[in-house]
């Protein structure tokens, strides 16, 4: 089919818009003074020198990658054994899964912490402004990605027919999920763990409502940079987004590899 | 026997570390909301919140704001999406691909980040501000990107990138096969798109609209990093109630927090029935 000129102004548009403002704000974390000319005045690396010599910005990374990456890892190790012991043993509990993957959608993060901080504020369980409420909260986020993760890769990895080829091969049904299972899947739910990860590293409203400055995570820290110089600010917001954009190259080669025929 | 029943309670021990996780952190703080609302300050059963809730003026104004915001620009990113996909349907398998893949990179442009980049170019001494303003051109005389306006600009961009992952998959229903038939048959592109695309297209059209409207009912972060807690919103009032400087009251906000559940539920309840009504009707 031959691409009309339409189409073709239609798709330049659509891509200068959704790139425009990432190409400002760089351009502006580059430059001495950027005001009422086509072109900054001059160009400078000393925004980023000022970020990455602020400690509380190295800080902010570091929380922000233990809580992620924390979360996640607390994800896999609950949710593989559960979600394996659902298929193969209880698959009636399924039902009962849809339900409690389904919640989280319908309570967006400003309402999960409106239940959060009212249960963990009190003397009981005092959780708010740690990591572990983070953490909790977090790991119901991205519950219903990464069940779909680990639901399809055991779809693919047929769970049952490689238990019963183990069992009769002698091998316990701990032995046969530890050797033979577990391999399998690991491939298959990379891309869903790092897809949370990114969307972890970018979350926002439970980070500040739930830890605030008692905890602060880079996005709470890029918050309280409002009232800094907007080049200063813009340097920020383009190391977190390069950053991002790493993470979103890693997963589109693993996925590659991963599933060769996939889209 | 004996040694089934010592499995089967391995087996639920071992599923226990997700229960405790899940009723700790979902299922508890839920039902929390569902009490919490129709408790007044003294933890006395009342319906008072969501009186408040549903007819005080202020929270009126904010849930109108709200549904606005998410309805225009769900509305608009809708639009701009379905336009984008036309057009990068055409373009070769790898070229589409790679388009694609570049529009979902910028999905992670959202919240703080993105609120940023818009004050930085288009804030009241944004660079395109003052630049269009330098060069006589007074596109932005009457725009303020702290206004309601504003604000459904920046939602717009975070629901494109939304929407073309949603509506991409849809397109491939459309075969070239019936755009040759059709216009065979003498109907002109448009007449094609009238008749044919857009009601092949509908139920995806309307389930990705419910995303997209859900999404931007939800956000917080982008109006809050934006306007503080000036615009008022459904989210933003929440967030203010739990975590402001003053006027805490958790009770109402649980209450706020169920309409805004409830306003979501709707939209999904309806954009189901819808695709399943003309699921029926579907041509296979």
């Amino acid at each position: 089919m031959k691409l009309s000129n339409g189409k073709k102004v239609i798709i330049i548009a659509l891509l200068i818009y959704l790139f425009l403002p990432l190409l400002g704000t760089l351009i502006y974390s580059i430059s001495t003074k950027w005001q009422a000319t086509l072109l900054p005045n001059g160009l400078t690396l000393k925004w980023y020198e000022q970020l990455f010599s602020d400690v509380r910005f190295v800080q902010a990374i570091q929380r922000s990658f233990l809580t992620s990456g924390l979360t996640c890892l607390l994800s896999l190790t609950v949710m593989i054994p559960t979600i394996f012991i659902m298929v193969v043993y209880y698959p009636k509990l399924e039902k009962v899964m849809k339900f409690v993957i389904t919640l989280p959608f319908a309570m967006p993060g400003i309402v999960l912490a409106v239940g959060l901080i009212k249960l963990y504020s009190g003397d009981i369980l005092p959780l708010t402004g740690t990591i572990w409420i983070l953490v909790g909260a977090y790991f119901v986020l991205i519950m219903p990605f990464m069940y779909q993760g680990i639901r399809n890769a055991m779809r693919t990895v047929e769970v049952k027919t490689l238990m019963e080829a183990a069992s009769l091969l002698g091998a316990s049904d701990l032995k046969a999920f530890w050797y033979v299972i577990f391999p399998n899947l690991i491939k298959g739910v990379v891309v869903s763990t790092l897809l949370s990860f990114s969307m972890l590293f970018g979350e926002f409203v439970l980070a500040n409502i739930l830890a605030g400055g008692n905890y602060e995570t880079i996005q709470v820290y890029l918050y309280t940079q409002k009232g800094s110089s907007g080049h200063f600010t813009s340097a920020i917001v383009i190391s977190y987004f390069s950053f991002i954009l790493l993470l979103s190259y890693v997963i589109i080669k693993i996925k590659k590899i991963v599933d060769p025929a996939g889209r | 026997m004996n040694k089934t029943k010592l499995k089967s309670k391995y087996l639920i021990l071992m599923m226990l570390p997700f229960f405790i996780l899940v009723i700790a952190f979902e299922l508890l703080p839920a039902l929390f909301i569902v009490i919490n609302a129709f408790l007044d300050q003294a933890s006395k059963l009342t319906l008072d919140n969501f009186k408040v809730a549903l007819t005080d003026p202020f929270y009126l104004q904010g849930m109108k704001n709200s549904l606005l915001i998410s309805i225009s620009s769900s509305f608009v990113g809708i639009v701009i999406s379905i336009i984008s996909v036309q057009a990068i349907q055409s373009l070769t398998a790898k070229n589409a691909e790679r388009v694609i893949m570049l529009s979902n990179m910028t999905a992670n442009f959202a919240g703080v980040p993105l609120a940023f980049a818009f004050m930085i170019l288009l804030g009241n001494n944004g660079v395109f501000t003052i630049l269009m303003d330098r060069l006589g051109l007074g596109v932005f005389d009457t725009f303020n990107l702290y206004s309601g306006a504003g604000l459904t600009l920046v939602y717009v961009y975070f629901q494109v990138p939304l929407g073309i992952l949603l509506m991409y998959p849809a397109f491939d229903g459309i075969k070239p096969q019936w755009k040759e038939a059709a216009s065979n048959l003498g109907a002109s592109t448009l007449a094609f798109w009238r008749h044919i695309g857009i009601p092949v297209l509908m139920p995806s059209i309307v389930a990705t609209f419910s995303i997209m409207f859900a999404n931007a009912m939800g956000a917080y972060a982008t109006a809050y990093a934006l306007t503080t807690s000036n615009y008022n919103l459904m989210s933003v009032r929440i967030g203010a109630l739990i975590s402001g400087d003053m006027f805490l009251n958790p009770n109402l906000a649980s209450a706020v927090a169920m309409v805004l559940g409830a306003l979501m539920f709707i939209c999904n309840y309806t954009s189901e029935r819808m695709t399943k009504r003309r699921g029926v009707n579907e041509i296979k």
